[in-house]
């Protein structure tokens, strides 16, 4: 049984995450009175981009080659880690918040570093921004997670979305203001908006898009797919952390499959709100963001404040 | 066997061997190859007695104390204490000693026919001979000699390359400031001998009760400005990025990694051992100090383009992540949670000793690459990868361990730190919370901008096209100068991968100061080699993080590469350079790169601009000849700080001027003056 979970775990997030993203096309192409293509649609991308032959720049080293792989292995081992519908399955060795968090910095790394491997001017430019936003947003990043590891008295995610699930009053402000920091940090590190556009490839705002510019066939395939993960992998924390009703403890078969009902519910609500946001505001200009992910940390550092002052 | 090696004669073998290595050296005259290997020789076999003696040391859990010269003047007795924390740092010492020394053997030959080596053996033997007394001298004075000879052998180990004056410069600045720290210490020694009446740190130890806390107080405060100094703390650490990148680049390796350790270790000494009980505002202290030197010393290294620079200011930085950990411990101690308290210098002593493997194998590698490129601009580097594959391959294990990413050690000892600032903030109330939040805050943050710089370092030194034709010339350095590189970098993984039993070693380290001596400890090692922190708040796993992300890269590669569309056609071509010539002029430079976060902290290091335009012709300003663009990080600390100070100290050197006319006369009669009231006052 453990077993059996633990692969689903595995296979959960990669299997999932390309759906999302079409779901989110789908509601903005809607919005913007669009037919829109089908919600399948990244996958059949994905599958047909794996099956291309791929230009390689002369210029680019072994890191711009093995990148997609670290970038699309971490997404892995982090979709692992994280709570998906079993809340405290058992003792997991790399389920803490700082461990998620730097593990996913290890592909933001390498990432950065292929954008500046092929020596063109915008994956340079790619980099230093996502550098930029992504140095900032750590701070929300952990610190928003800490709150609730406060309100848990544990910084494991899983014991984390078990103690969360019987939320009490007192924690309900602490828990929404930590969101709120939360929700900002996923728009920034999923490059969404107000902080990216995942569709454009104007030189001007791209900052995820710069740095992927010179991948092509399987390459870029695992990079898009890594992206898809890394924004599941955020709804998925924001989902059980913040709001885990409908995770099961250690139920039966017919528990797990109501938990993935509503888990699925609560993505697709998720979904929707990134989509309405998106279609109705525009991008920041790039130096108004700091202070976006300023906002993020001082709702967090308020929300440590709350915890403190209501024990 | 054991009782020999952990003997006081097995630690004078230790020294001898330095001070052959350092007097031998200085016979080779004009023999440039012997006086090399000769200094490398006892220097190495030098540090792995050290690492022998070291180990033994600490897993006997011996304590050794001894003293020469027992018979004679008694402030004068030189005694020598080895117990474990000294034990470590001997650890730490003789460690980066061995690799620096074999790297120093190939590295040194540039040096051939230009300078004396004798001097640089003699210099360099004498360097880590002091560093090994320094950590182990048990009388003030003795280990204030052992502190200058450390500093004046680094001294004149910065100014070795001499022929370039802005070294000599640095120098001049660095033995400034040594004086200035030294004179601080001083002060504090002295106090103390005032009110206990002997230098032996044992005896002070045992009556320091009879100090009174205002006193105490004062000597915290130029303990900390005198070690700090030496460590690197802001404001204090304008001398560090002028000097660590002017001495030889194994040289500079030693002096961040061990030699500013010497004020950490003087700081655990002091403020946890000696002079405890201490009150709960110096923790304090040392928590919001290291929370500024951390954050202003990653933001003033992304402002680098000197590659040894930017290195020297990334360890300010991680002088700052251990004052946290020592700053957490000071306060959880004056709180009464010893076993808090225990964590954070465990986090502290973990870092120092992470800090100095990756911070010594970034300035290897940047060592091997000024080596071949002959300048220390970054902006002139770019492509190195494919010319010294291998430096590269250790610049960016050292990038990863320092930007704290798993699996390697930096990593770790941040995750304790991280660990006992939550603690902080858990279990604090009011205003010391605040203070842990902004720490862990400030923390947070360094972690993410020190990726980021090390991105850009990577990036613009060793990846793209080759921006000028010293790199072409590149070649990959020889084999001695790689065997000290690929050790260290070795070292980093598992250190990393085996955290679990270093913290364990570091906590009985840490259990045999005295007031530590029966407390549990927050942080437990769990028998899988993972770590736990206060009964599983939160706990990792070093074996088990390696295992997944090697299993799953492996996998994910292997799938990918080899399962789907193994037929797959890759073909190289040029990068996209939308119709244009791609020439190196279009990569990102170092500065470029680090552009918009010095434009987002524009408030704290106050960027300045300036832009001189040619004109074809001056009265029809529409053609313009040629532009200059000047950015600038304006230096806040000599305008605001130093520069007034010396202003201050000049209008008093004027003033005591007209009490010196030269006249030998009148300053018989000031000594007789001074002679006369001393009398009066002691009568």
């Amino acid at each position: 049984m453990t077993i059996f979970v633990w692969i689903i775990q595995l296979f959960f997030v990669p299997a999932l995450s390309p759906l999302c993203i079409g779901i989110i096309r789908k509601i903005k192409a809607k919005l913007q009175n669009r037919q829109g293509a089908n919600v399948f649609q990244p996958y059949k991308d994905i599958w047909k981009l794996l099956h291309k032959d791929e230009v390689v720049s002369k210029d680019a080293s072994w890191i711009f080659r093995f990148t997609p792989y670290i970038v699309f292995a971490v997404t892995i081992v982090v979709g692992l880690s994280i709570p998906i519908f079993l809340s405290r399955i058992s003792e997991f060795g790399a389920s803490d918040i700082l461990i998620i968090v730097y593990t996913l910095a290890i592909g933001t790394f390498f990432m950065a570093l292929s954008g500046m491997d092929t020596g063109s001017a915008f994956g340079g430019f790619g980099s230093s921004r996502e550098m930029t936003v992504s140095a900032l947003a750590e701070g929300g990043f952990i610190f928003s997670l800490l709150t609730m590891a406060l309100l848990a008295g544990s910084t494991n995610l899983f014991v984390m979305s078990d103690v969360t699930r019987t939320i009490t009053s007192q924690s309900f402000l602490p828990t929404i203001l930590a969101f709120g920091g939360f929700f900002i940090v996923l728009l920034a590190e999923t490059s969404r908006f107000p902080f990216d556009n995942p569709a454009t490839h104007l030189e001007l705002t791209m900052i995820h898009e710069a740095m992927i510019l010179e991948y092509s066939g399987k390459r870029l395939a695992l990079m898009e797919w890594a992206a898809s993960n890394k924004l599941l992998i955020f709804i998925i924390l924001g989902v059980n952390i913040f709001f885990p009703f409908g995770l099961v403890i250690n139920g039966g078969w017919g528990m797990i499959i109501l938990s993935i009902f509503y888990f699925l519910v609560k993505i697709f609500l998720f979904c929707l709100a990134i989509a309405v946001l998106e279609s109705s505001m525009a991008k920041f200009r790039f130096f108004r963001l700091p202070d976006l992910l300023l906002i993020s940390f001082i709702f967090n550092v308020v929300a440590i404040g709350l915890i403190q002052w209501s024990r | 066997m054991l009782e020999i090696i952990t003997s006081p004669i097995s630690f004078f073998i230790l020294l001898s061997s330095f001070v052959v290595g350092a007097v031998g050296s200085l016979f080779f005259q004009n023999k440039d190859k012997q006086a090399n290997i000769w200094s490398s020789f006892f220097s190495i076999v030098g540090s792995l007695w050290g690492l022998v003696f070291s180990i033994s040391t600490i897993l006997t859990k011996s304590n050794l104390l001894f003293s020469l010269n027992k018979s004679f003047f008694s402030l004068l007795t030189l005694s020598f204490h080895v117990d474990l924390l000294s034990s470590f740092f001997i650890f730490v010492i003789s460690l980066l000693a061995l690799f620096c020394s074999i790297y120093g053997l190939g590295y040194v030959k540039h040096f051939y026919k230009k300078y004396n080596i004798g001097v640089l053996g003699f210099f360099y033997n004498l360097f880590i001979g002091s560093l090994f007394l320094v950590v182990s001298a048990s009388n003030g004075i003795f280990f204030l000699i052992f502190w200058e000879i450390m500093s004046i052998a680094s001294y004149f180990l910065v100014v070795y390359d001499h022929n370039d004056a802005n070294n000599v410069k640095a120098g001049l600045l660095y033995l400034v400031m040594t004086y200035v720290g030294t004179s601080f210490i001083i002060i504090s020694f002295l106090l103390l001998y005032k009110y206990i009446g002997s230098f032996d740190f044992s005896v002070i130890k045992d009556n320091i009760s009879l100090v009174p806390v205002f006193i105490k107080n004062i000597i915290f405060i130029s303990a900390f400005i005198g070690f700090g100094l030496k460590a690197g703390i802001i404001p204090l650490h304008i001398w560090l990025p002028a000097a660590h990148p002017a001495a030889p680049s194994h040289v500079s390796a030693m002096m961040s990694g061990v030699m500013i350790k010497t004020g950490i270790y003087m700081m655990v000494r002091l403020f946890l051992d000696i002079l405890q009980p201490v009150p709960l505002w110096w923790g304090l202290v040392v928590l919001i100090v290291g929370s500024i030197s951390a954050l202003l010393g990653v933001l003033y290294a992304l402002t680098e383009h000197d590659i040894k620079r930017l290195l020297a200011y990334h360890s300010i930085e991680n002088i700052g992540i251990i004052l946290l950990g020592l700053g957490s411990a000071l306060t959880f101690y004056s709180l009464n949670l010893p076993a808090l308290a225990l964590l954070g210098l465990v986090a502290a002593l973990f870092h120092t000793l992470n800090h100095a493997i990756f911070k010594a194998l970034l300035f290897l590698s940047a060592g091997s690459v000024i080596n071949e490129v002959h300048t220390r601009n970054m902006e002139e580097y770019g492509g190195l990868i494919k010319y010294m594959p291998q430096t590269a391959l250790f610049f960016l294990v050292g990038s990863i361990a320092i930007s704290a990413l798993p699996p390697f050690n930096g990593f770790f000892s941040e995750w304790l730190t991280y660990q006992a600032l939550f603690q902080g903030i858990a279990q604090m109330h009011f205003l010391t919370q605040w203070i842990f939040v902004l720490a862990a805050g400030s923390l947070v943050f360094t972690g993410g901008l020190a990726l980021a710089c090390f991105v850009k370092a990577f990036g613009v030194t060793f990846l793209a096209r080759p921006r000028s034709h010293e790199v072409i010339h590149a070649k990959e350095s020889v084999f001695s100068m790689r065997f000290g590189m690929a050790a260290l970098a070795l070292l980093a993984l598992l250190f990393g991968v085996f955290s679990g039993l270093v913290t364990n070693l570091l906590k009985i380290i840490s259990q045999s100061l005295t007031i530590f001596k029966n407390s549990a400890s927050a942080v437990s090692v769990l028998p899988s080699q993972g770590m736990s922190v206060e009964n599983g708040f939160s706990s990792v796993s070093g074996p088990f993080i390696f295992g997944l992300l090697v299993i799953i890269i492996f996998l994910v590669f292997f799938i990918f590469k080899k399962v789907i569309n193994n037929k797959q056609k890759i073909s190289l071509t040029n990068t996209w350079d939308c119709g244009t010539d791609l020439t190196p002029r279009a990569e990102i430079t170092a500065t470029g790169f680090s552009r918009s976060i010095i434009l987002v902290f524009k408030g704290l290091l106050r960027p300045t601009i300036q832009q001189n335009i040619e004109y074809y012709d001056d009265q029809n300003r529409y053609l313009p000849k040629s532009r200059t663009v000047i950015l600038n990080i304006s230096n806040t600390y000599n305008t605001y700080f130093y520069q007034p100070l010396l202003k201050v100290i000049n209008k008093l050197s004027i003033r005591a001027k007209k009490i010196q006319n030269g006249n030998i006369n009148l300053y018989i009669s000031y000594i007789f003056i001074t002679l006369l009231l001393v009398l009066l006052v002691i009568l």
